[in-house]
């Protein structure tokens, strides 16, 4: 093979090159300095990636013998997951050296999971599927457990491993099966087998099981459990990296599954979509609620906007790709805010994480309860704001597609889902106020904050344009 | 041929066996040695099929290394597996409900087992006829130019694994007196020694 034809992995091995040096460099750097180094670089590193990615000409690239694939819409995924990335990264610094976990492996580890997020997006058979998928989970657990010496933590390192690793042995069977049934593991020539008709009952049983692992990865109802203990226990900015960049790239991959491969069978998948959609919306609407923990109230709050999402992959479609993507899009800036200012709950230099103590808020540091305005009127959906807009185009697809009952729930969870948004307003602005939280936040934390709020609010302003790279991005994925 | 079927019985038949007796029997150690009996069983099935190199492979790596690395873990940990196994009745019912609906399912799938039409079209990397190559050569050949991504990264996800079981594990004790190969060779004869000289009848 000869190095143009692997030109469309380039930002892959980039990364990947670049993560085995880092990790050279966080050894042989001076012990006290090595956390800070080695981020920096792999901030830079991250960036180069990101820079690499929008070079990229666009047009469809296949790489490997068709193992890999860069088209319009794996680009548009891999921003999504960069900027997520990039932007953790800014502000766990502050928090691993304040609470003494400064170890340079974690800047590392966020490195090779973010590659493993753009194998499982460019991923063009189901090995390079599970092998992306694989690289991407186990960094994670390791990240999920890195305040080894507190017992939550690595408990939920722990309930993340054991669970991730059943939904891939889950992912793995149902893989087995459709080579069993297929006789090929490439995309394509899966596409070919469905399309031929006459499905044998192996192949829609291997993608159900396929299925089941993907919704374990995004924690989509049934398969949440998980979820609300490993972002509780979890350190903070690993929750915040949990909850935007592997959920975006696990949404991807779905569809890439889903619209590519399995196109012609979208009678079979979409009543299990539209199922675990429906569940996810509902469950994520209610069970947040009784929530007096911030984290796990974001827990089932993202559990709930991945139930969005799947309302768009149920649509399927052209419309119904757009609209996810629009939808991710905007998830990833106010979910980011949201965890800027819960990284930013500090009383006197312990973290806070209870819903009460954001309480007089508005008071005690007007302007860090407006930017927590902002998102939670986002995430609830108020329009002009940007989340607004995400469940718009989601539902419109849906009603093209005749599925007017999902919508509606939709609506209704989204009416259920905002009473636990606007509770966290109603406390910041109407209760008195409680002792203030530590300043000042820190420039990463602040600088995220700033940003994210201003592109939240201002969404609309850009929506054409978003909208129409994402259009371009859908109609890629399904020429496919 | 009857020779052939005949052997292939034999193993299957020994290998099944091995395998209920690994969750059957009580003591810990003997799962384990019945757990290599099982793998012999299954390498001798791959030299059947005319995979000798997997057969050696799964000697090799599953007997040499991860059958003797569970020995030493059953050995080292002291684990109570009477109490383990209580409760084991009282969720037996449901289990074996669960167990059976599945083993239903996939009898249904399997009776019902047809290629799709298109298989022969469709096949990734079809092995070349085992008259012109080895099997290790085949696979070779596969796995280091077709498959080269998938173990390229299956390669980076064993470095994560190490990386992950380091970070998490490893502390840096104080106190520790480490061997300093530098210093020791650095080491002059005067640091080290005197000569005293010791008038006599009045010691030190």
């Amino acid at each position: 093979m000869t190095l143009p034809a692997m030109l469309p992995a380039l930002p892959e091995i980039f990364l990947a090159v670049f993560g085995m040096a880092l990790m050279m460099l966080g050894v042989f750097s001076p012990e006290k300095r090595a956390f800070k180094t080695v981020c920096t670089f792999s901030i830079a590193a991250l960036l180069a990636t990101l820079v690499l990615v929008l070079a990229n000409p666009g047009g469809r690239g296949v790489a490997f013998n068709g193992l890999f694939i860069v088209d319009g819409f794996a680009l548009y995924m891999k921003v999504l997951v960069l900027i997520g990335s990039v932007v953790t990264l800014l502000m766990s610094e502050r928090f691993l050296r304040h609470e003494g976990m400064d170890r340079f492996e974690y800047p590392v580890l966020i490195v090779f999971a973010t590659l493993g997020m753009m194998m499982m997006l460019s991923a063009n058979d189901l090995i390079a599927l599970y092998l992306g998928l694989e690289l991407q989970s186990l960094s994670l657990y390791v990240v999920a457990a890195f305040q080894r010496d507190s017992l939550r933590s690595t408990e939920a390192g722990l309930k993340y491993f054991v669970l991730g690793a059943l939904s891939s042995g889950l992912l793995l069977y149902g893989c087995s099966m459709i080579y069993g049934y297929a006789g090929t593991t490439e995309f394509a020539s899966i596409a070919r087998v469905v399309s031929a008709g006459a499905l044998p009952a192996g192949l829609v049983i291997g993608l159900v099981f396929l299925i089941t692992g993907l919704a374990f990865k995004v924690s989509a109802v049934p398969f949440h459990m998980w979820t609300p203990d490993v972002y509780e226990g979890a350190p903070t900015p690993v929750t915040a990296f949990f909850s935007v960049a592997p959920k975006i790239a696990a949404i991807g991959l779905f569809l890439r599954v889903m619209v590519g491969p399995f196109d012609g069978m979208i009678a079979e998948w979409r009543q299990v979509i539209v199922f675990i959609s429906v569940l996810s919306m509902v469950l994520g609407a209610f069970a947040a609620i009784n929530q007096t923990n911030i984290k796990r109230l974001m827990a089932y709050s993202s559990i709930g906007h991945v139930g969005y999402a799947l309302m768009g992959l149920a649509a399927g479609g052209r419309s119904g790709v757009t609209a996810v993507l629009v939808y991710m899009t905007i998830y990833l800036f106010m979910n980011i805010g949201t965890f800027a200012c819960i990284l930013s709950m500090r009383r006197q230099g312990s973290m806070v994480e209870g819903i009460d103590d954001f309480a007089g808020l508005g008071k005690t540091n007007p302007k860090m309860a407006m930017a927590m305005l902002i998102f939670m009127f986002s995430l609830a959906g108020i329009p002009p704001l940007g989340g607004f807009f995400g469940k718009l185009y989601v539902f419109m697809a849906a009603i093209q597609a005749g599925l007017v009952t999902l919508a509606i729930i939709g609506v209704v969870a989204s009416v259920v889902g905002a009473f636990y948004y606007l509770r966290i307003v109603k406390l910041m602005y109407f209760d008195d106020a409680a002792e203030p939280f530590d300043t000042p936040i820190g420039k990463g934390v602040g600088a995220v904050l700033a940003v994210t709020a201003v592109i939240t609010l201002l969404f609309f302003v850009g929506l054409s344009p978003v909208v129409e790279v994402a259009d371009a991005a859908a109609a890629s994925l399904l020429q496919n | 041929m009857i020779i052939q079927a005949l052997a292939f019985y034999v193993f299957a038949f020994v290998a099944v066996a091995a395998g209920v007796m690994v969750i059957a029997s009580r003591n810990p150690v003997h799962s384990v040695l019945f757990l290599i009996l099982a793998f012999f069983n299954s390498a001798a099935l791959f030299v059947l099929l005319g995979a000798e190199f997997l057969a050696m492979i799964l000697v090799v790596v599953y007997v040499g290394a991860v059958a003797v690395l569970f020995l030493f873990v059953v050995m080292m940990l002291d684990i109570n597996f009477a109490a383990l196994r209580q409760g084991f009745l009282q969720y037996l019912p449901i289990g074996a409900l669960i167990g059976i609906v599945l083993l239903a399912e996939l009898v249904f799938v399997f009776a019902s087992w047809t290629f799709s039409p298109d298989v022969a079209a469709v096949i990734a990397a079809p092995t070349p006829a085992a008259a012109q190559v080895s099997n290790t050569h085949a696979l070779g050949r596969l796995i280091y130019t077709h498959y080269v991504y998938l173990f390229q990264a299956a390669g980076l996800i064993l470095l994560v694994a190490m990386v992950g079981a380091i970070v998490l594990t490893l502390r840096h004790r104080e106190g520790v007196r480490r061997q300093s190969i530098a210093r020791q060779v650095a080491r002059r004869r005067e640091d080290s020694i005197e000569v005293v000289k010791v008038p006599s009848g009045s010691g030190i």
